[in-house]
């Protein structure tokens, strides 16, 4: 993978890390009702799942801007299976590495 | 494996006991909880360590990330929008979204943990998903403190010890593809979506619609547009639906015996 520019990464490093830490303090610091609201609760669970499933959606099937289907797609299958089995996350995260390593080994997948 | 805890019952006694006594029944069954979540989750700080150096981090960035943002989702975000190309406003907008329920973890631990200066600072720092479930899962207010604080400290620790290691093995490792570390990280977001997406209430059901509309968006947006903004288009559209969605918040186990909550706008409006 191409090294990324220091300075950027460095820069995203700590500001989003300060964004973090500020985001926990606050909620120890803030009067207790003025989030104590289920549809503020409600929403921020949504908005973690879309992240996620955001997440798992760009990192399975993008790369260079754009939609591309291989080798991880069958992995995170793998990552599914595991999951509905009730495996541990090391576990679940390992056979997906795993999963496509062989693949890719083998000629199969790119 | 308590990576999403979802939003845990809330426990309206306050504490009284500035110690918690280790003789104590209740409160040497948390820590005992704590020390397992511990290890359970401090393991997987070896897959961070290792998808941030793939992703292109070097070895202090990636510790930084371990030692100072200190909540796994925001990291294994932070390090794939970096890793996609993302910009530094991406990253920082994505890890703090995604960092945002650890503020109202905040909100419900901060009442029972009674900390005060740099207690309360470092009560912050340990706010995450594990040291809230476990925490707000013990019956009085000794166990409800060794639970949030073996559970933070402990995970704190053998979080950053494995993300070193990770980051180690990462490095030596060479090309990440070759490992299939790529599919990894997609795994480790799954992972940490999963069990907040099953379930058979209508929370969950909600949920999971969220995480298709979530998903589909982001695939149809990727042509379209920088890297990183998929990922926060999707939380827009979470923010939306969350807004607009009349509330049911079944998920509240005190829904039923709180008076307050099943009188406040939003609820019982279908």
């Amino acid at each position: 993978m191409t090294p990324l520019d220091r300075t950027a990464a460095w820069l995203a490093v700590l500001a989003s890390s300060a964004l973090v830490y500020a985001t926990k303090l606050a909620g120890h610091l803030v009067p207790r009702r003025l989030l104590d609201n289920p549809r503020i609760t409600r929403t921020a669970a949504l908005v973690t799942v879309a992240l996620l499933a955001a997440l798992v959606a760009v990192q399975t099937a993008t790369g260079a801007g754009s939609v591309q289907w291989d080798a991880r797609l069958a992995a995170l299958a793998v990552a599914a299976v595991a999951l509905v089995l009730r495996a541990p996350f090391i576990v679940v995260v390992v056979l997906a590495a795993v999963g496509a390593a062989v693949l890719r080994g083998l000629g199969w997948m790119s | 494996m308590v990576v999403g805890p979802g939003y845990p019952r809330r426990v309206s006694d306050s504490p009284t006991a500035p110690v918690p006594d280790r003789r104590d029944p209740a409160v040497r069954a948390a820590i005992r909880t704590a020390l397992s979540v511990s290890v359970a989750t401090g393991l997987y700080g070896v897959s961070f360590g290792a998808l941030a150096v793939a992703a292109g981090l070097d070895l202090p960035q990636t510790m930084v990330l371990s030692l100072v943002m200190f909540s796994g989702g925001s990291q294994f975000a932070a390090v794939g929008v970096l890793g996609a190309g993302g910009a530094v406003g991406a990253v920082v907008a994505t890890a703090g979204l995604l960092g945002a329920r650890n503020g109202l973890y905040g909100v419900q631990v901060s009442g029972l943990l009674d900390a005060r200066g740099w207690r309360r600072l470092l009560a912050a720092h340990l706010t995450i998903d594990e040291s809230t479930a476990v925490g707000t899962a013990q019956r009085t207010p000794a166990a409800i403190r060794a639970g949030f604080w073996w559970t933070g400290a402990g995970v704190f620790v053998l979080w950053n010890a494995f993300t070193l290691a990770g980051a180690l093995l990462g490095d030596a490792l060479g090309d990440p593809r070759r490992y299939g570390l790529d599919a990894a990280a997609a795994a480790a977001f799954l992972a940490l979506l999963w069990p907040r997406v099953t379930g058979h209430d209508r929370a969950a059901r909600t949920a999971r619609w969220v995480a298709l509309a979530a998903a589909a968006s982001a695939l149809l947006l990727t042509p379209v547009v920088p890297a990183g903004v998929p990922v926060l288009g999707a939380a827009v559209l979470a923010l939306v639906i969350g807004v607009l969605t009349p509330g049911d918040d079944e998920r509240s186990p005190e829904a039923t015996i709180r008076p307050d909550r099943l009188t406040g706008p939003g609820e019982d409006t279908r």
